[in-house]
Parts: structure tokens; sequence; C-alpha cells
């Protein structure tokens, strides 16, 4: 019970800094903002990880496996692209 | 120190760069910035947890990323910036995906210990990812192909379709209860997934391809959600953090562009485009003998006397991939002294942002993009504006119409300029499914084509004349 506590707390403080955090962006970076956080949310790889790593029966190996090659795509995926889309943003200022 | 003790400081550190990054990603000059830091968060919080004695063997691990980084690579390189909006859809749902494997292989884990004691935090969370992961999975994968044009655009609507949802959203939390009073029956957990998958494919088909930026936006946020369910599940603070900074990230951002097209979010996930669509079928007769079309030479002459010009980009110039053409014709009227700006209404494109992100890529200056607000009160001082495949960001409809389904949407006045040239290749509605009554504006004039191939004509035309 102690640790749900605690968890809970870190879950609703987290939430409060994420609302505080993005309250004004400019609506140009809405799809960058957007896969940069999707990119974050594929922090379930290392949930992936630890089911791929613990050799407990098969099942679990190939539950592993399949969760660390979707979080991998989803997180690699995600911060190449918006890292790529940023690049145009950049681009700009040099050619004026 | 213990070894446990520095991979929870590994975690807060990747927390701490986490938060920074996402804060740097909400302004331009630290964008770029910001998304490097998130992604350094994410290499530390996983050499981190490689290091941690629970993990017995790599070669699973080592498999599982390689594949996912060759894959992820391939498509964010291949990837057009006009299909933006389809992967941010797919990696979402890789994502949802993900998270019900994690608490299905937690689940194997725990069901020995189970048959003595229950850990309810941990069975709930469990069960929690499975339902939210499922309809994150599904759902994204239902908008992909609604983007894609897989799947019909159209909101798919059928009589009772709002109890069809309610009665498969009802059967997953009654699932979801059952698995938690008995979690050693795991057949549980797998049936729940599979009515979460169903649950999501219902929620979402009902929605038109409008609304598919909310819809998006607010599966990105159930994937955070789901990846905070997880860390739940394993009691890690890591996945806690970043889950529920993303949840309330793509909260906000749903919200803002409810607050865009003025509607709630009620009425997206539940009413949606295109469900009064069938009363207003007879476009034909809306427009017989009252639209003024015209040609690439005529629009090229209005263009040669004017001194200021507004580009409406809409989707249909991206699908066209007209943002490079879009670009010469801006460099060849700016060369001429005309002044050239683009206007860019909230929701221009299938993801909030988006238009930006299209012509940032063809070079176009980013002073020269202004937002609704910014424009509108200016059209009147315009003399020529050019809608390139843009339609229901434009139609006065949603003024003057409040029984019109997107009544109440703020829009772009386009009409209030001296002259309108439209770049269309039809009549046809837009995603509203409505008639656009600008086209038979006196001032508004249709260049019927393609985006890309009537811009090119435009340019030719001015060359020669």
């Amino acid at each position: 019970m102690e640790i749900f506590v605690t968890a809970v707390t870190i879950f609703v403080l987290a939430i409060f800094v994420g609302f505080e955090i993005i309250t004004k962006i400019p609506p140009i970076l809405h799809t960058p903002l957007m896969s940069g956080s999707n990119a974050i949310s594929g922090i379930t790889l290392i949930g992936a990880l630890y089911a791929a790593g613990i050799q407990e029966s098969n099942i679990t190996k190939i539950l592993g496996l399949l969760s660390v090659i979707f979080a991998t795509v989803n997180v690699v995926g995600g911060f190449l692209v918006t890292h790529r889309m940023l690049g145009m943003f950049k681009k700009k200022d040099t050619p004026k | 120190m213990e070894l446990v003790s520095i991979l929870n400081l590994s975690y807060l550190v990747a927390s701490i760069l986490f938060i920074v990054g996402i804060k740097q990603l909400a302004h331009p000059k630290t964008a770029s910035r910001g998304n490097l830091l998130g992604a350094l968060g994410m290499l530390i919080a996983v050499v981190a947890t490689l290091f941690d004695q629970a993990i017995l063997t790599y070669d699973w691990i080592l498999v599982g990323v390689l594949i996912g980084s060759v894959i992820g690579i391939i498509l964010a390189i291949k990837i057009q910036m006009t299909a933006m909006p389809q992967l941010v859809a797919v990696l979402n749902g890789f994502g949802g995906i993900a998270s019900v494997f994690v608490a299905g292989a937690a689940l194997q884990l725990s069901i020995p210990k189970y048959a003595t004691a229950v850990n309810y935090q941990e069975i709930v969370s469990i069960v929690f990812s499975a339902i939210v992961g499922g309809i994150t999975f599904s759902g994204s994968f239902i908008a992909f192909g609604k983007l894609q044009g897989f799947i019909t655009e159209k909101a798919v609507r059928y009589p009772g379709d709002q109890l069809v949802k309610i009665l498969v959203g009802l059967t997953a939390v009654g699932l979801g209860v059952y698995g938690c009073l008995e979690p050693t029956d795991e057949s549980i957990y797998w049936i729940l997934s599979g009515v979460s998958l169903l649950l999501g494919i219902f929620l979402v088909i009902p929605i038109g391809g409008a609304d598919m930026p909310v819809v998006i936006s607010l599966l990105n946020s159930y994937s955070g959600i789901a990846a905070s369910a997880t860390g739940f599940v394993l009691n890690n603070n890591v996945l806690i953090i970043s889950g529920s900074l993303v949840g309330a990230s793509g909260i906000i951002l749903t919200q803002i562009m409810c607050k865009a097209m003025n509607r709630s979010l009620t009425n997206v996930l539940f009413g949606g485009f295109g469900a009064v669509a069938t009363e207003m079928k007879d476009d034909g007769d809306f427009y017989s003998g009252k639209v003024k079309s015209t040609s690439a030479e005529e629009v090229a002459m209005l263009l040669d006397v004017a001194r200021s010009v507004v580009i409406v980009p809409g989707y249909g110039m991206a699908v066209a991939q007209a943002q490079h053409t879009v670009r010469d014709l801006y460099q060849l009227l700016t060369a001429r002294g005309i002044d050239v700006t683009f206007a860019i209404h909230p929701v221009a494109g299938r993801m909030p942002g988006h238009m930006n992100v299209l012509l940032a890529e063809a070079d176009i200056p980013y002073d020269r993009l202004k937002e609704m607000d910014e424009i509108n009160s200016t059209f009147e001082n315009v003399d020529v504006v050019i809608v390139n495949g843009a339609n229901d960001v434009t139609n006065p409809l949603a003024k003057t119409d409040p029984k019109s389904p997107i009544a109440g949407m703020p829009i772009l006045d386009v009409g209030n300029a001296k002259t309108v040239v439209v770049i269309k290749r039809s009549l046809s509605p837009g995603f509203a499914g409505v008639p656009n009554p600008l086209f038979i504006a006196d001032n508004c004039l249709m260049l019927f084509g393609d985006g890309k191939k009537a811009t090119q004509e435009m340019i030719t035309a001015l060359k020669e004349s």
C-alpha cells in the first residue's frame, strides 16, 4: 500500500508538471511536439526490456521480444522523425 | 552505492531530461535540442535498465532492439512529410501494443505468486494496461487506415452505434473487474485484450477524417497513460513520470484542437462530422450555373496587377505534393514586389501544425506564415487570395448556418478579399460533407485542377506575361 501511494503521488505530480509546461505552445510546433512526446511514450521499452531479459518461460520471452520490437520502433522512429521535422524549421534561417 | 540506487538515480536523470525536453519542444528556438534531450533521457534509462540484476540474458533484447531500430529508422527516413500524421498514428499504436505485451508478461511472472497472495496494485494496473493499450493500438491503426485511404474517411455510422460502443465498453470493464478478482485465470487477460482491440475499432471508426487530428492527439495521450499504467505494474517511477507527462500533454493538445474547431471533445467522439452529411446531398443544384470557372492565364493577369496576395494552403495542396511549386510561386511573386503571406488555419492539414511542417519543408520563410487570428482582420486589404486545396476552413456556412455540421468553427474570412481564386479538383464537398457558398460568391473564381499542376500553370503564365 505504501508503495502504491508513493506511485500515485508521483503520477499526480507528473500530470501537473505536464499541464504546466505545455500551456502556450505555438501552433507551428504542434506536430513535432506530438511526435516527440509520442516517442517519449515509448518508455514502455523499459518494461519490455525486463520482460525480454527475465528468462522465465517461453511465453514471457516471446511477449518480451514482441514488446521490445514494438517499443523500439516507437522510440527510434519517433525521435528520428521529430528530429527530421525540426531540421526543416531550422534550415529556413540560412537562405534568407 | 548499491546498484538499485544507481539505477533509480539514472531513472531520475532520465525523467528530468524528459521534462526539460518536452518544455523545450514547446519553443521554436529550443525545440530541436529538446528532442535530443528526450532521446538522451531514453538512452540513459535503457542503458541503466540493462545493468539491472533482474535481467539475465541479453540475446532476445538485442534481437528485439535491432529489429525495432531498423524498422524505426526506415519508417522515419522514408516517410514523406505529407504522411506524417499516419506515421505518428502508427508509432503511437506500437507504443500501445507494447504496453499490452509488457503487462501480459508481468502477469505471467506473477501468476504463481497470486496463488497465495494477490497484489492488487499490480493486477489492477495490468488489467488497465490491457484496456488502454489495446484501445490505443487498434484505434491508432484505424486512424492510420482512414488517413491513408485504406478505410473510408467518412464517419461510419450505423443505427445503434452508440449502443454497440457502450456494450463493448461495458464488456471490457466487466472482464477487467473479473480479471482482478480471478487473477490466476490468464486467459481472461487475453480475452480482455481482444475486447479492448475491438473497442478501439468501434470508438474510432465512426469518427470522420476531419476529426482525425483530435483523435490522433487523444490516442497519443492514451499511449502515455498506458505506459504510465505499465509503470504501476512494475513499480517503476520513470515509466510513471514520463507516461503521465505524455498523457497530460496529449490532453492539452486535444483541448487546443477542439477549441480551434469550436467543438467539444464529446462532440468529436460521439457526434462527428458527416453524421448529418446525408441531409445535404444536392450539391449539383447548390452550385449549378453560379460558379465562375477561370484559367491559369486569367489568374496570372490578376496576380500581375496585385499588390498583396494571400495563399491559403489546405490538405489538397499537401496531397498534390504542391508545397515546392507553391514556394516557386511565392518566390516569383515576391521578386515582383508583391507582398505574399500564407494564412494557416489551426487545423489545416490533418494534424495540428502539419501545414507549418510542410511549408517549412519547402523553405517558405517562417515569418510569412500567419495564424488565423492574426490575418483574418486584414483580408479586406488583400487583392488576391489563392485557396489551394482547402475547403471547410474557408466555408462561411460555419458562421451563417447554425445547423451546419461545421457551425461555429472559426474560419479564414477569405471572402472579404477583393478576389478569391480557389484551386480545387472538383466541387466535391470537403471532409465535413457540406457545400461551400464561397464558391458561388461574386468575387470567387474556381480554378479546377490538381493543386500542383494548377500552380505550375500559373507560374508559366506569369513568366510569359
